[in-house]
């Protein structure tokens, strides 16, 4: 046991740590070392927690400890970059899970003991619970969606909202009646634990594969702020620091976000964004769109001085970044100048298809922010869309649909836009795109790696 | 440690603040790596897993604490590793250039 004051700083140390190590990844440059520099502080506060704890029971922390490592190491080493969405919500959910249980072990020292927790530190418990349960089901349910393993839709039946509603109120009753009573609530709690877990499931059902980006953000958070509710229970400060900076995290990103598709967050989570797609597009057509192949492509490409790439969900899908970048490279060698213009809720979480194009070796430095890319679409000559579809609709800038106000790539204005898409299905919004229809537009059907690749050949043949 | 709730509420509201003042400023470029990197700060939580663990009494507290031991590392070890695999590939572009 070290003295008290000592675990402080070393906490103290830990949690500079973490935020410069935040800082750091303000630029690629110095993110790395950002990364490491948070990695040391959390060694720190391990350290700091082992000399707290000592040695009683210390099978149990080398047992949990390798085992933890070990999954978490393998998982880190093996999953693809196309899978970094599920990675995440899986993260996520496992953090708000190790938080519910710090918690629930709090309660159970209660409980074996005489005394009962101060109202604070009652509070803190049932709080922690509720938000890591809910952050560990429904982190579960987003990566099925993300996964593929449920279908990725939004869920929705009759009375759903009012159902979500009154269970939320029954949970939030009883936590305060928990909170109230900690040592007479022996099967409220276990009542709390199963009906938090449920409410996980059934908030992030009802929300859409597309809305992920949304929901991650949201869930990274809460698995902070259950992390800062445990800080609250064991009055431990280091936690707290470090939950709620996770915490801020995540709400930041959601913001981003939601801004990104100009919704309100209660319109991602309670909206029925996606929803009666199948109804709403049948009627929505606009006239013939026309297939083209990639040898038509290639001869536009051979007068052609510039070329914006604007990457979506579907380059991901068809795990197509390697081949966009060669591509890209072969391009430049005809003196094309490549640029690639990065929507923020592009893919299925944020920064998904910046970590793509990096895996695939493009240089960062070619990957242009909307605002900065848009003013250029006047003279760009190509504007090649991988599976991208709402993040490039033009009706986005007219009144009265689904995605008015939200704010776009403008590709229509480029010389000529080549679409790459599965299908003529239409996107999340469920409405149909103008864009496709348009004099300019080229319309390239099949799969983003297979018409990517069959581009390349088309190109080097011309 | 933190014997006053309101001390530790004044620092919950400080640290948001700094939160959303560091993380502004993170590039659209990084929010991938930035999720995974809070993921693994937010495995923090394995401070109390460890304390819960060491207690003498009841077992079912040590078995949670083992369950939460193991949860936290997974995103300690998982979620440091893996930005780090990602930030490494935006690095090493500059460097060949």
């Amino acid at each position: 046991m070290i003295p008290a004051e000592l675990q402080q700083l070393a906490y103290l140390a830990a949690a500079v740590l973490f935020i410069m190590g935040l800082k750091g990844l303000s630029s690629a440059r110095t993110a790395v070392r950002g990364n490491a520099l948070a990695a040391t502080g959390m060694a720190l506060a391990v350290a700091a927690a082992l000399l707290d704890a000592g040695v009683l029971n210390w099978q149990w922390m080398l047992a949990g400890a390798v085992l933890g490592s070990g999954i978490g190491a393998l998982a880190a080493t093996r999953v693809q970059m196309t899978a970094m969405p599920e990675m995440v919500a899986l993260l996520n959910g496992f953090g708000g899970a190790a938080s519910a249980l710090v918690a629930g072990a709090e309660l159970q020292s209660y409980w074996s003991g005489a005394d009962a927790p101060g109202l604070v530190v009652a509070a803190a418990i049932v709080l922690g619970t509720l938000i890591g349960c809910v952050t560990l089901t429904g982190s579960l349910i987003a990566f099925g969606k993300l996964s593929e393993r449920l279908p990725g839709a939004a869920l929705r039946y009759p009375g759903q909202q009012l159902l979500n509603g009154l269970l939320a109120l029954f949970v939030l009753g009883l936590g305060v009646w928990i909170t109230l009573e900690p040592l007479a609530a022996g099967t409220g709690y276990w009542l709390l634990v199963g009906l938090a877990l449920l409410l996980g499931v059934l908030l992030v059902l009802p929300i859409g594969g597309a809305d992920m980006p949304v929901v991650i953000s949201l869930l990274n958070s809460y698995s902070g702020l259950a992390a800062c509710a445990t800080g609250f229970v064991l009055g431990n400060s280091g936690l707290v620091i470090s939950g709620s900076l996770v915490g801020a995290s995540g709400l930041v990103l959601t913001r981003i976000m939601c801004d990104a598709m100009n919704r309100s967050l209660a319109n991602v989570l309670f909206g029925a964004f996606g929803a009666e797609s199948e109804t709403a597009a049948a009627g929505a057509s606009q006239g013939v769109a026309k297939g083209y192949t990639p040898e038509d492509a290639a001869v536009i490409f051979s007068n052609a001085r510039s070329c914006v790439v604007v990457p979506g969900y579907g380059m991901a899908v068809a795990q197509a970044q390697h081949a966009v970048r060669e591509l890209a490279d072969l391009l430049e060698s005809r003196g094309i100048r490549v640029q690639f213009a990065v929507h923020p809720v592009a893919g299925r979480m944020p920064g998904h298809m910046n970590v793509l194009l990096a895996e695939a070796d493009v240089a960062y430095e070619k990957l242009v922010e909307m605002d900065d890319i848009n003013p250029q679409f006047a003279e760009t000559d190509v504007a090649l869309v991988i599976g991208a579809n709402d993040v490039v609709n033009p009706q986005a800038r007219e009144a009265g649909s689904a995605i008015s106000g939200m704010p776009i790539l403008d590709v229509d204005r480029a010389q000529h836009v080549f679409v790459i898409k599965r299908s003529m299905n239409p996107g999340f919004a469920g409405i149909q795109n103008p864009l496709f229809f348009h004099d300019n537009t080229m319309m390239i059907f099949g799969d983003a790696k297979g018409v990517v690749l069959s581009l390349v050949e088309a190109v080097r043949a011309y | 440690m933190l014997d006053n709730p309101a001390t530790a509420l004044t620092i919950l509201v400080l640290s948001l603040f700094i939160g959303v003042e560091v993380i502004t400023k993170v590039p659209p470029l990084l929010h991938t790596p930035l999720m995974s990197g809070s993921n693994a700060i937010s495995g923090i939580t394995i401070v109390g897993a460890l304390i819960a663990v060491a207690s003498e009494e009841p077992f079912i507290k040590t078995a949670f604490g083992f369950l939460a031991i193991v949860f936290a590392t997974i995103n300690v070890v998982g979620g440091f590793l893996v930005t780090n695999r990602m930030l490494a590939m935006f690095r090493g572009k500059r460097e060949r250039r």
